[in-house]
């Protein structure tokens, strides 16, 4: 505390773009990561492993098929598993780069311009990944399209009073939400790119996918109209993506799922998960690709203030769990806590309580937010808790419920590890495609964050 | 070259401000067709070359009531005509559990409007346009400024054209042609 009140805040603060850039540097060094920079043996080598993971998910989903869900730990009592955990898990993690295109766009955080683009393709990936599991999880994924309305011949339509199709709306709504949302944001840069590329494969490329942007000030006038509003319609629906998903537990009667704190407290732990995977991913990549110029230690700091803030009500959310499990006075609900606490998986909850609430609370001093290597460390250690936080959800809330003779045990099976690492793999697979073939820092964004990019109205507007 | 085979003259500029500039100097001086080509969009440079009529929020609005009455709609169709399902004696026409459907088709439809009416309003993709033919347009997405006043605009001479835009100080003037 001492320290920081010696310290005035604003003239501390790192710049959100180095100074000395200008508008052709930023395309620049953006660009040339995408059309210059030679293919190096690391990225090479971190490709082969991503790739044979993602292959590892192919071979897993494929025995699946042939077998049928019976390959995987679940059972009843516990019907839900690894499938639904990863599922959330990834869910959670896709909501960072809405978030952040979103609401810090609304906000007006001008921060927010140097990693929307590459968190917003993270979290495109991670909701593919997060839509493998449901699919799979029906056990006859062929016949997963029986859950959108259709008319049908066998005149029969999805029950739409139930949270599981509200999910399915939800989800696909976010996943093309957010493609066109990032799509949209390329544009411009993807005709920079066509304009910059020197061999005529890759301009004819990037020409294609540019569509003929040409910068005129009508373009960008709706352009920026349509970007403004598409922010607006994404705000509340990034909200509802993981309300609803809570809805899948919220709705039912098990212990620790029916309760009214589950949206918010699930919307704030998928921020949290979300953000930390930015960092976890933001750190090496713009050591990696020279990118500290535009993802400066401010950006960093900022990501690790709001992994606090929702890092907070996420810990708040377990308190009043807990404390409803004792004042409720319902004897399932005491159950439940007594169960977390000192139950068969009670090592697993304690470590919960460790990776999620108390080692992140070094995000308080400044010397941990600031370090990139600690940072790295503890978004890490937060994914990880986010994940056992799904698992201590479902599993634990399952495995004992009202009736004793129902009571049982999860074991994941070698299949269930080996499809959620290969979707870590295909998530990885996707990310590192993605930084050599798409400008991963909006070029025209940055654009206007130089100080030569403001205008002044001097003269009186006619009409 | 006949005027009909220019598609207009283009004045190139060095930065945001002169070419905010030029253009209400442009505008001003009585060329209502004309338009103007940056990197990145310019506070005010829409205004200046006298472009007002914005459709996207009026798209955005019909797609999503669209949306979201199509949404509701649908569940009201399954639910209460054409697959009525008794559970425990509950309402057919169960509202509340018909919110969030049609909020998710009401964002889906305004979003999906506003990315696709954007794109047609601005008629892209657009395979061809004339302004690529001036190869210095290739740094309009980099760091160079354009205005272009159309061959088509009733004030238009090809001469007296270039003489006023000499006059707002260009780096360059470029015939494009169409």
């Amino acid at each position: 505390m001492a320290t920081q009140t010696q310290i005035p805040v604003e003239d501390q603060r790192a710049p959100v773009i180095e100074p000395g850039h200008t508008f052709s540097t930023i395309g620049e060094k953006v660009s040339n990561i995408v059309l210059k920079r030679p293919i190096s043996l690391g990225w090479v080598f971190g490709f082969l492993v991503m790739f044979s993971l993602m292959n590892m998910l192919l071979f897993a989903l494929g025995y699946l098929f042939l077998k049928g869900t019976g390959i995987w730990g679940i059972t009843i009592p516990i019907g839900w598993g690894f499938a639904i955990i990863n599922f959330v898990w990834w869910i959670g993690i896709g909501h960072a780069g809405t978030l952040i295109s979103a609401i810090l766009c609304l906000l007006r955080q001008s921060w927010r311009n140097s990693i929307n683009r590459f968190a917003e393709a993270m979290t495109l990936f991670a909701v593919a990944c997060a839509g493998v599991f449901p699919l799979v999880h029906t056990g006859r994924p062929w016949l997963a399209y029986w859950m959108f309305p259709y008319p049908n011949t066998m005149n029969y339509w999805p029950q739409f009073r139930s949270p599981l199709i509200w999910d399915v709306f939800a989800v696909s709504t976010y996943f093309t939400i957010s493609l066109v949302f990032w799509f949209v944001g390329l544009i411009p840069d993807l005709a920079s790119l066509r304009d910059r590329a020197e061999s005529p494969f890759t301009r004819g490329i990037y020409g294609i996918l540019a569509m003929g942007w040409r910068g005129s000030a009508r373009h960008w006038h709706r352009y920026e109209t349509a970007y403004l509003l598409l922010a607006g319609l994404a705000t509340p629906l990034v909200l509802s993506v993981h309300t609803v998903v809570s809805f899948d537990f919220a709705i039912s009667i098990i212990p620790g799922w029916h309760t009214t704190i589950f949206p918010p407290y699930f919307v704030a732990g998928a921020i949290y998960s979300g953000f930390a995977m930015v960092l976890c991913l933001a750190i090496p990549i713009r050591a990696i690709y020279g990118l500290e110029d535009f993802i400066t230690p401010r950006h960093l700091e900022n990501s690790g203030k709001v992994m606090l803030a929702t890092g907070l009500i996420v810990a708040y959310g377990y308190g009043i769990e807990a404390f409803m499990g004792w004042y409720s006075g319902n004897k399932f609900d005491s159950f439940l806590l007594w169960n977390r606490l000192h139950g068969p998986y009670a090592f697993w909850y304690w470590s919960l309580l460790a990776t999620n609430i108390f080692i992140p609370q070094l995000l308080w001093m400044k010397k941990f937010r600031t370090s990139t290597f600690w940072l790295w460390v503890i978004s890490l250690i937060v994914l990880a808790g986010m994940w056992l936080e799904r698992f201590i959800i479902i599993v634990v809330s399952l495995h004992r419920d009202f009736l004793n003779s129902s009571w049982g045990m999860y074991y994941p099976t070698k299949w269930d590890w080996m499809t959620y690492i290969g979707t870590i793999g295909m998530f990885l697979t996707a990310m590192w495609l993605f930084v050599r073939i798409l400008p991963m820092v909006s070029i025209a964004e940055l654009r206007t964050l130089l100080p030569e990019a403001h205008v002044e109205e001097a003269e009186e507007v006619e009409r | 070259m006949s005027e009909s085979s220019v598609y207009g003259l283009m004045a190139e500029f060095d930065s945001p401000q002169e070419l905010l500039e030029a253009a209400h100097k442009t505008h001003g001086a009585g060329y209502k067709k004309l338009d103007a080509f940056s990197p990145f969009p310019i506070e005010g440079l829409a205004d200046a070359i006298g472009f007002h009529k914005n459709m996207v929020p009026f798209v955005v609005l019909v797609g999503g009531i669209i949306g979201g009455l199509s949404g509701y709609l649908l569940q009201y169709y399954v639910a209460v005509i054409t697959y009525p399902l008794n559970v425990g004696g509950r309402p057919y026409h169960s509202w509340p559990s018909f919110i969030i459907v049609t909020f998710e088709m009401t964002i889906l439809f305004a979003g999906l409007s506003a990315v696709f009416g954007m794109l047609a309003l601005n008629g892209l993709p657009q395979p061809y346009h004339p302004v690529f033919n001036v190869s210095e347009f290739a740094k309009a997405s980099e760091n160079k400024f354009f205005l272009v006043v159309f061959s088509t605009d009733p004030k238009y001479d090809a001469s007296r054209t270039r003489e006023f835009l000499k006059g707002l100080a260009p780096r360059a003037i470029s015939e494009v042609p169409s």
